[in-house]
């Protein structure tokens, strides 16, 4: 297996309306893949296809070397997954939420207390170990939804919108904690609304109407729109002929 | 037009605002900048009269917000943070049911919403659930623009939207504001700070700073460098090891590198050359608000 992911056509229709349009790309293993568009553009059905949780209408794809058709739930044990809606239980305590989800993925018991203690060490938060999760500060419940989505040490992870209204010191520890993660083997898949954010990966596709309008790395987009920003090619790419 | 005097507000033992001094003039499109958690949404609801302040006081021309609610109320338009248009009933009746609350019609204001209005027009008849977030966000901004506001309280309204409708929404925001209509708008974004008259900085229920965009960014001191290398994750660990450096943040394809005193680049390539660095390029940056924040935010 030489790639993460591979899509090749993949298409989603709801009756008469096409939300993903035959899009195909490759993300390679230990890649930071930006997944850019506009609200509405496919993001989000595209990524409920990678992630075993829509079946495709047409295209092929893999994730982790597995079909997206035949073998979702091989998928869903090899990938992690964080949003900034929904990530962890709030009225769970933050111990108990890692224990948890170390359940959920199916490690043993003794790795599970391992790592919950291994964890709460590494993101500093033994004060608040035991208080609910509704309890800590946002950029705290970001970090540790984070790790927690990488506690299986999945190979793939994905992030939708997982900085949304995070401070700006705490939106670029949680990328340090990415490029982290990236450098130690596993790829990550990320949506974001910050373009100063879609700097941060080593290629970047942008979406529009359900296709993707370009996929390049940052340096590249930039250089053929001639731009110095990823603001400017986003915007020349969603609103053509644009103000 | 609006200005409050040592606004404090707990929620159980959790303070929320610790003492907020505020003056936005007449005419002023206002920013509160920050994150979440920082106060903007329970400073926005005691200026809209649907939250007592613990201590302090708050006016809004010259009206003060617990003894003339009732007044503030017909003078103001609130967006507040979540959606709360009626779902199940459409744009147009939406819309009409507001302006009938404040005893007026669609057709009286029509002027002060056409330039939005024209874009829901085509679907006028879809219900509002129905319609897409840039969508709602148009719809929520008419109705509360319908009985003709003196002041406008946004609660984030850009937030979650793509950099698209984002700057459909400012550019709306700059027609109402030369309609002399004073606002106050939060938001999570940094960039868009830039796009006000003033802002004021906010984290942990205080303001770190009130000031135009302009003076804010130049009001950084230390000397602040972009640097860039093949590794960024191991430059930014290496640049921490090193002595002179103050902060180092990712930004963008760049590390900004703010410094304790003035260090030559040429000793800095050096270092990174050590380090085993290749593709290192170093040069001055522009100080943004996010690197304001970030030196605030950690005295």
């Amino acid at each position: 297996m030489n790639h993460a992911i591979t899509a090749n056509n993949l298409t989603k229709r709801f009756g008469d309306f096409t939300a993903v349009t035959a899009i195909s790309f490759e993300v390679g293993k230990g890649e930071i893949f930006g997944f850019l568009g506009a609200n509405g553009a496919g993001k989000t059905t595209a990524m409920r296809m990678l992630t075993g949780l829509s079946r495709p209408t047409e295209g092929e794809a893999t994730v982790a070397g597995f079909d997206v058709y035949r073998e979702p739930e091989q998928i869903k044990r090899r990938i992690g997954y964080m949003s900034q809606k929904f990530s962890l239980y709030e009225d769970m305590k933050v111990r108990e939420n890692i224990r948890f989800y170390g359940g959920i993925y199916g490690l043993p018991r003794k790795q599970v207390r391992q790592e919950t203690d291994r964890l709460i060490e590494e993101l500093g938060m033994s004060e608040f170990a035991n208080s609910l999760v509704s309890g800590i500060p946002l950029g705290w419940r970001q970090k540790l939804a984070f790790s927690i989505a990488i506690l299986h040490r999945p190979a793939i992870v994905f992030l939708d919108e997982p900085t949304g209204g995070v401070d700006p010191v705490t939106r670029r520890q949680f990328w340090e904690m990415i490029y982290k993660t990236a450098s130690e083997g596993t790829t990550v898949f990320v949506t974001t609304h910050y373009m100063d954010e879609a700097e941060y990966c080593s290629r970047v596709s942008i979406m529009v109407e359900g296709r993707i309008a370009a996929l390049d790395t940052p340096q590249a987009m930039k250089a053929s729109f001639g731009v110095e920003t990823m603001n400017e090619v986003f915007l020349g790419l969603t609103r053509p002929g644009g103000d | 037009m609006i200005q409050t005097e040592n606004l404090k507000k707990s929620y159980g033992t959790t303070p929320a605002l610790r003492g907020i001094h505020l003056q936005v003039q007449p005419g002023e499109l206002f920013g509160l900048i920050g994150p979440d958690g920082a106060g903007k949404t329970t400073l926005i609801r005691i200026l809209a009269t649907l939250l007592l302040a613990d201590e302090g006081s708050a006016q809004l021309d010259h009206k003060d917000v617990v003894a003339d609610y009732r007044t503030i109320r017909r003078s103001i338009g609130y967006m507040p943070g979540r959606f709360s248009l009626y779902q199940d009933l459409t744009v147009e009746e939406n819309l009409t049911f507001f302006a009938t609350i404040f005893g007026t019609t669609i057709e009286e204001n029509y002027e002060l919403i056409r330039d939005i209005y024209v874009q829901l027009e085509p679907f006028k008849n879809r219900r509002a659930g129905k319609l897409s977030g840039g969508m709602k966000q148009k719809l929520a901004l008419c109705c509360a623009l319908i009985h003709k506001p003196t002041v406008l309280l946004l609660d984030e309204p850009t937030t979650g939207v793509d950099p698209v409708s984002r700057q459909e929404f400012w550019e709306m925001l700059k027609r109402l504001k030369a309609k002399n209509i004073t606002i106050l708008v939060s938001t999570p974004y940094m960039d868009e700070a830039s796009l006000c008259d003033r802002v004021a900085l906010m984290q942990d229920g205080a303001i770190l700073q009130v000031d135009e965009p302009e003076n804010i960014v130049n009001s950084y001191e230390k000397p602040l460098l972009a640097v860039k290398a093949a590794n960024i994750y191991k430059l930014i660990q290496d640049l921490r090891q090193f002595e002179p450096a103050h902060t180092v943040f990712p930004f963008g394809e760049y590390v900004h590198l703010s410094l304790k005193s003035v260090v030559w680049p040429e000793l800095i390539h050096g270092y990174l050359l050590d380090k085993g660095h290749t593709d290192i390029e170093i040069r001055q940056a522009t100080p943004t608000i996010e690197d304001i924040f970030m030196e605030k935010s950690q005295l």
